[in-house]
């Protein structure tokens, strides 16, 4: 960029105007800012996450007799092991492990459609964004899937105690709500919707920006403006999903 | 459409080779710590010691994320510290947070 380039007049600090100290425009910088904001808001739920869970008892028995209940906190690759169109298999983290490629490969094909703005190429951006929807798109297609199977659950149901008109009931569950669960906790449930929801919705924002941008770019906006930059900016904030979908895999699946 | 004659004169530029080459490299690099991370979580025993592990992997990979695809490693440096100190936070907050965590009396 030609501003950041731009020499400072003697006896006068960066900070004093005319030149931007930050090296980058203001509306680069403000995404920085915002992506800085919302990294506090999934730290926020995540810690949270951690701070329910670890106030909740741990599993402590081998792998191999875990089953779900309300007095301990579930082995998450127990009741992430589902793939579609293996029913009966288990396959612990399999699905998630292919969702987490999905979304690394459209941050690649993102990142190349910002190198082929850098050059002015517009055939090359138009591809690579539009490789980088259909990343996005598959990812919540892959989400929506998950959901569903959390939802309707397991073929075997679970024994939940239950507080109903004055008194405690046993009865069995199967799937999810964010009322009853058959996997553990009730917060475990509700953390896997607000969370993974939360994420989820951060990314049909990404795939609704990207898709602009696309637009943007296939009818000329960038070439008649003389730069990509807004390719950029939304690349950034499409990084910084696959950036918090890292920390959620690890978080919520692995550990 | 009409033709436009004040549509802009482009000079496309050849791709950069050098820099495309790279951005594999980091994306082969996230996908294999992936890949350890899968083989740890089948092949350790859960405890502290595996979720150090997990943690020090995960910000292996979000280094490469913010450094390589959101270029902050190569943006000047006020900018660079203006993101990262703030995230401190983050860290004393899932500190006290999870401590404060381990002290509570069991939600029953």
């Amino acid at each position: 960029m030609a501003h950041s380039t731009a020499t400072v007049e003697h006896g006068k600090s960066v900070w004093d105007g005319g030149v931007s100290p930050m090296g980058v425009s203001y509306g680069k910088l403000m995404m920085w800012f915002f992506l800085l904001s919302d990294a506090f808001t999934f730290s926020g739920l995540l810690i949270t996450y951690g701070l329910v869970r670890s106030s909740h008892p741990a599993f402590t028995g081998v792998p191999e007799a875990f089953t779900f209940s309300a007095e301990y906190w579930p082995v998450p690759e127990k009741v992430f092991e589902a793939v579609p169109f293996l029913h009966g298999y288990s396959l612990p983290l399999v699905f998630v492990g292919i969702m987490t490629f999905i979304l690394i490969m459209s941050s690649v094909t993102m990142v190349l459609a910002v190198e082929a703005g850098h050059r002015m190429d517009r055939k090359a951006v138009e591809k690579w964004m539009l490789w980088t929807i259909i990343g996005g798109l598959t990812f919540l297609g892959c989400q929506a899937w998950e959901w569903t199977h959390f939802i309707v659950g397991t073929d075997t149901p679970t024994l939940v105690k239950e507080f109903a008109n004055g008194q405690w009931i046993t009865k069995e569950v199967t799937g999810a709500s964010l009322k009853i669960n058959q996997y553990g906790p009730q917060p475990f449930a509700d953390f896997f919707f607000f969370i993974t929801g939360f994420h989820g919705f951060h990314v049909f924002s990404g795939v609704m920006l990207n898709f602009l941008i696309y637009y943007n770019a296939v009818t000329g906006v960038y070439d008649r403006r003389g730069h990509y930059e807004m390719v950029e900016k939304v690349g950034l904030y499409w990084h910084f999903v696959d950036l918090v979908w890292v920390f959620v895999f690890t978080f919520f699946y692995l550990v | 459409m009409a033709h436009h004659s004040h549509e802009p004169q482009v000079t496309v530029l050849p791709p950069n080779k050098e820099k495309i080459k790279k951005l594999w490299t980091v994306a082969g690099i996230l996908g294999a710590v992936t890949g350890v991370e899968f083989i740890i979580a089948f092949t350790m025993g859960h405890g502290p010691a595996k979720t150090a592990l997990f943690v020090i992997l995960t910000i292996v990979k979000a280094g490469y994320i913010v450094g390589e695809f959101m270029h902050l490693k190569y943006e000047v440096k006020v900018l660079f510290w203006a993101i990262l100190i703030p995230t401190l936070f983050i860290i004393w907050m899932l500190v006290a947070f999870v401590y404060e965590g381990m002290k509570m009396p069991v939600f029953q």
